[in-house]
C-alpha cells in the first residue's frame, strides 16, 4: 500500500518537474515591429512622449515597488545609463504601482537619474503587453523594438549592455 | 467527516496532474502589475516560520489530528 | 483501592504519536514553511522565547531559526529549539509524581531554486531522555499559470526510538529501548491566486505510523472486583492519517488581510476531527502591526479508546489517552510587532513580536480522576476534565 503511494508520489513529482521545464518562459527574446508611441507623466514634472526620442537608443524598464528584483536591478541600470547616455541612450522607467507614493520610497533608497514615469492606470502596461516583472525592452534609434527581458535574475545587466552597445553603434 | 478513499484519491491526484499540464496553455487572468497587494507582506500565508513551527506542535501535541497544516504560494510573481 | 504511585518521567503525558511527529513539524515549517516556488525565501534571523503554562504544564524555551541566501540560487536555514518541561498534569496526577524534562530539536535545511521551480531538502532531530526522533524531508514546488498557480509536493521520512525510563528514588537508573517507529509523510498542495485580492490553497497529507505507537508508561483502567484495576495500553502498530485543509486569504482595502482555513482529518484508529480557524491582520502604520486570531477545534475518539473499561482484557487495543478522546477546545489569540528600519545597512529591519493565546480544552469522555479523588466522587463518576492553557511568543527577527 505504502508502495503504490510512493509511486504515485514519484510519477507526480516527476510530471511536476517535466511541466515545469516544458512551461519555462523564455527570459530574453528578440522583438519587431515600432515601438508604440506614448506619452506618461514624469516624476520630475512634465512629460515624456517616446516619440520625442527618436534618435536614441532607449531602454524601456517596467517596475514595481513590491517587486524584488526590480529593486535590485535598478542601481545596475543607473549604473549603464551613466555609463552609455552620452553615446544617444537613455532610459525611461516605467512604474507601474497604482500609488506613485509607493514609487517615491523606493527612489528614497534607491535614488536614479535616469526619467521615472508613472503608468498609475497600467495603460502602458496593457499596450506592451508586460507579462513579467520586471520588462525590459530595447528600442533602437528608429523607434523600433528589439529585445525584450522578461524578469530580472543577476546576470542580465550584462546582456542588457551588450545589446545597448550593438544598438548605440547602429 | 469523511476519510479519503484510495479511489478519491487517485482522482484527485489525476486532476492536480491534467491541470499541470493544461496550465501550459491558459492565459494567466491576473497582469504581473496587478499583483501589488498579493504581494504586500500581511498576505503571507506564514509570516513567521520560527512561530507557526512552535504552534503546530502545540497543537498536535494535545490533539489527535495531524497533516495539512502548512499553507504555501501566492507573493510577487517577479520572475 | 490500590493506587499506584511511581516515579514516572517525561513522556508519561505526551502523545506519542504527537511526539514522532514534532522532528517532523520543524522539517516541514520551518523549511518549508513558505512555498513561493519562484522566489526563495527572505533571508533573516529569529531568536524566540516560547512559553506554555496550563493544564499542569510549564514548558519553556528557546527557538532559534537562521535563514542565509547565496548567489540568488541557495538557502539555507538552520534550527535550534529547547522544550524544558515541568509537568503534573492530569495524567501525572492521576497515576505518577510531577516530573522535569528536557527535549532538544535541532533542523537544517537547504532550498534551491532553478527558474520556477524551488527543490528543498531538509533533515531533523529531537532527543530526549527516552525518545529520539529522526526526520528527513524532501520537497519540490513550481509555478504554473503565469506564477498564478504553486504546485507543491512534499516526502518525509521518520525514524523513531521510543525508549522506558526506570527510575529509583528520582534517579535515573536505566532508559531501556521498547521499539521504533517508522513514519511517513505525503504532502500535496495547491496555492491559487484567484483575484487580485484573494488568493486560496489546498492542502493534502497523508501520513503513516508503523511500530511501537503508544506511550510506555500509561495505563488504561478497567472495573474489577476489587474496585478499579489498571494495565499498560495496548496500541495497534500501524496508523494511517488523512488531512485536508483549505486556507484562503483575502486583502481589505484599509491594507489588512482576512485568513480563513478549513481543515478535515480522519485515520484508521476511528478518529475523526475538524479546525477552524480565522486571522485578521491589522497594519496599523508604517511600525507597528496587529493580530487576532480565533480557532476552534474538535474530534471523536479512537475506536479503542475507553476512559474506564468494562473488564481487563476487554479489547484487542485498549487506550486512555486523552489526545485520542472525545474532546473540543477554542483558542483565542493576539499579537503585535514593531518593526524598526534601517534601509541600505547590514541590517535592514529589526523586528519585536509578541503573541499570547488562550486555549481552553473540555473532553467529552475523559475523566478528571484527581479531582474525583477530591470531590470523592468514586470511579468512573469524576467529572470530565478540562483544562486551560495560556501560549506566549516573544520574538526578535532580523532581516539582512
Amino acid at each position: 500500500m505504502s508502495q503504490r503511494r510512493a509511486l504515485l508520489a514519484t510519477g507526480l513529482l516527476l510530471l511536476l518537474f517535466i511541466s515545469g521545464v516544458v512551461v519555462s518562459s523564455v527570459q530574453a527574446e528578440e522583438r519587431k515591429g515600432p515601438a508604440p508611441d506614448f506619452t506618461l507623466k514624469n516624476r520630475a514634472g512634465g512629460n515624456v512622449r517616446l516619440a520625442d526620442l527618436r534618435g536614441e537608443v532607449v531602454m524601456i524598464n517596467f517596475w514595481a515597488s513590491w517587486c524584488g528584483p526590480c529593486r535590485q536591478e535598478m542601481p545596475l541600470i543607473e549604473d549603464i545609463y551613466q555609463r552609455y547616455k552620452d553615446l544617444g541612450f537613455t532610459v525611461l522607467g516605467v512604474n507601474v504601482d497604482n500609488d506613485p507614493k509607493l514609487a517615491d520610497k523606493l527612489l528614497k533608497d534607491v535614488p536614479v537619474s535616469f526619467p521615472v514615469l508613472l503608468d498609475t492606470e497600467n495603460k502602458l502596461s496593457e499596450i506592451y503587453q508586460v507579462d513579467a516583472m520586471p520588462s525590459t525592452i530595447m528600442v533602437d534609434r528608429n523607434g523600433n523594438m528589439r529585445y525584450l527581458h522578461r524578469g530580472y535574475k543577476p546576470g542580465y545587466e550584462l546582456k542588457y549592455e551588450e545589446q545597448i552597445k550593438t544598438l548605440v553603434r547602429e | 467527516m469523511t476519510s479519503f478513499s484510495p479511489r478519491n484519491r487517485t482522482r484527485l491526484l489525476l486532476l492536480t496532474s491534467t491541470l499541470a499540464l493544461a496550465g501550459c496553455s491558459v492565459e494567466p487572468w491576473l497582469k504581473p502589475y496587478e499583483r501589488q497587494n498579493l504581494a504586500d507582506p500581511v498576505m503571507a500565508f506564514e509570516r513567521d516560520a520560527v512561530q507557526t513551527a512552535y504552534m503546530h506542535h502545540v497543537f498536535q501535541a494535545r490533539e489527535g489530528a495531524r497533516g495539512a497544516e502548512g499553507g504555501g504560494g501566492g507573493g510577487c510573481g517577479c520572475n | 483501592m490500590a493506587r499506584k504511585v511511581a516515579v514516572v518521567v517525561a513522556v508519561a503525558v505526551t502523545n506519542q504519536s504527537a511526539r514522532t511527529l514534532l522532528a517532523l513539524l520543524a522539517g516541514l515549517v520551518l523549511l518549508h514553511g513558505r512555498a513561493v516556488a519562484g522566489v526563495l525565501p527572505e533571508e533573516r534571523s529569529d531568536v524566540m522565547y516560547h512559553s506554555y503554562q496550563g493544564g499542569g504544564m510549564d514548558i519553556t524555551g528557546p527557538s532559534v531559526l537562521v535563514r542565509k541566501n547565496f548567489l540568488e540560487k541557495v538557502s539555507v536555514s538552520a534550527n535550534y529549539y529547547v522544550d524544558n518541561v515541568s509537568a503534573a498534569s492530569v495524567d501525572v496526577e492521576s497515576y505518577a509524581s510531577p516530573y522535569t524534562e528536557e527535549r532538544k530539536e535541532a533542523s537544517v535545511g537547504v532550498d534551491y531554486l532553478h527558474n520556477k521551480t524551488t527543490m528543498s531538502l531538509g533533515h531533523t532531530t529531537s532527543e530526549e531522555s527516552d525518545y529520539d526522533a529522526k526526520t528527513t524531508f524532501f520537497g519540490i514546488s513550481q509555478d504554473f499559470f503565469g506564477d498564478l498557480t504553486t504546485i507543491s509536493l512534499g516526502y518525509a521520512l521518520g525514524d523513531d526510538e521510543v525508549r522506558r525510563n526506570n527510575y529509583q528514588q528520582g534517579s535515573l537508573l536505566s532508559s531501556d529501548p521498547v521499539g521504533t517507529v517508522d513514519r511517513q509523510n505525503y504532502r500535496l498542495s495547491l496555492s491559487q491566486v484567484l483575484t487580485k485580492n484573494l488568493i486560496a490553497s489546498l492542502g493534502f497529507e497523508t501520513i503513516t505510523d508503523e511500530g511501537f505507537l503508544n506511550n510506555p508508561y500509561r495505563q488504561v483502567r478497567y472495573l474489577s472486583d476489587s474496585g478499579v484495576g489498571t494495565q499498560s495500553e495496548v496500541y495497534p502498530n500501524t496508523r494511517t492519517s488523512d488531512a485536508a485543509a483549505l486556507r484562503a486569504m483575502y486583502y481589505l482595502p484599509w491594507r489588512a488581510s482576512l485568513r480563513g482555513e478549513f481543515r478535515s482529518f480522519a485515520d484508521t484508529w476511528g478518529i475523526e476531527a475538524r479546525s477552524m480557524e480565522l486571522r485578521y491582520v491589522h497594519p496599523w502604520n508604517d511600525k507597528l502591526s496587529l493580530e487576532f486570531k480565533l480557532r476552534q477545534y474538535e474530534q471523536t475518539a479512537a475506536d479503542f479508546y475507553s476512559d474506564l473499561f468494562p473488564r481487563q482484557d476487554a479489547q484487542n487495543f485498549l487506550a486512555r489517552d486523552k489526545e485520542l478522546a472525545t474532546f473540543s477546545n477554542w483558542t483565542a489569540g493576539v499579537g503585535g510587532s514593531y518593526t524598526w528600519s534601517y534601509p541600505g545597512s547590514a541590517v535592514e529591519q529589526l523586528k519585536l513580536s509578541l503573541f499570547v493565546d488562550h486555549m481552553e480544552f473540555d473532553y467529552d469522555d475523559f475523566r478528571d480522576i484527581p479531582s474525583g479523588r477530591e470531590l470523592g466522587t468514586g470511579d468512573g463518576n469524576e467529572p470530565f476534565y478540562s483544562f486551560s492553557a495560556d501560549v506566549f511568543r516573544l520574538f526578535l527577527t532580523i532581516t539582512y
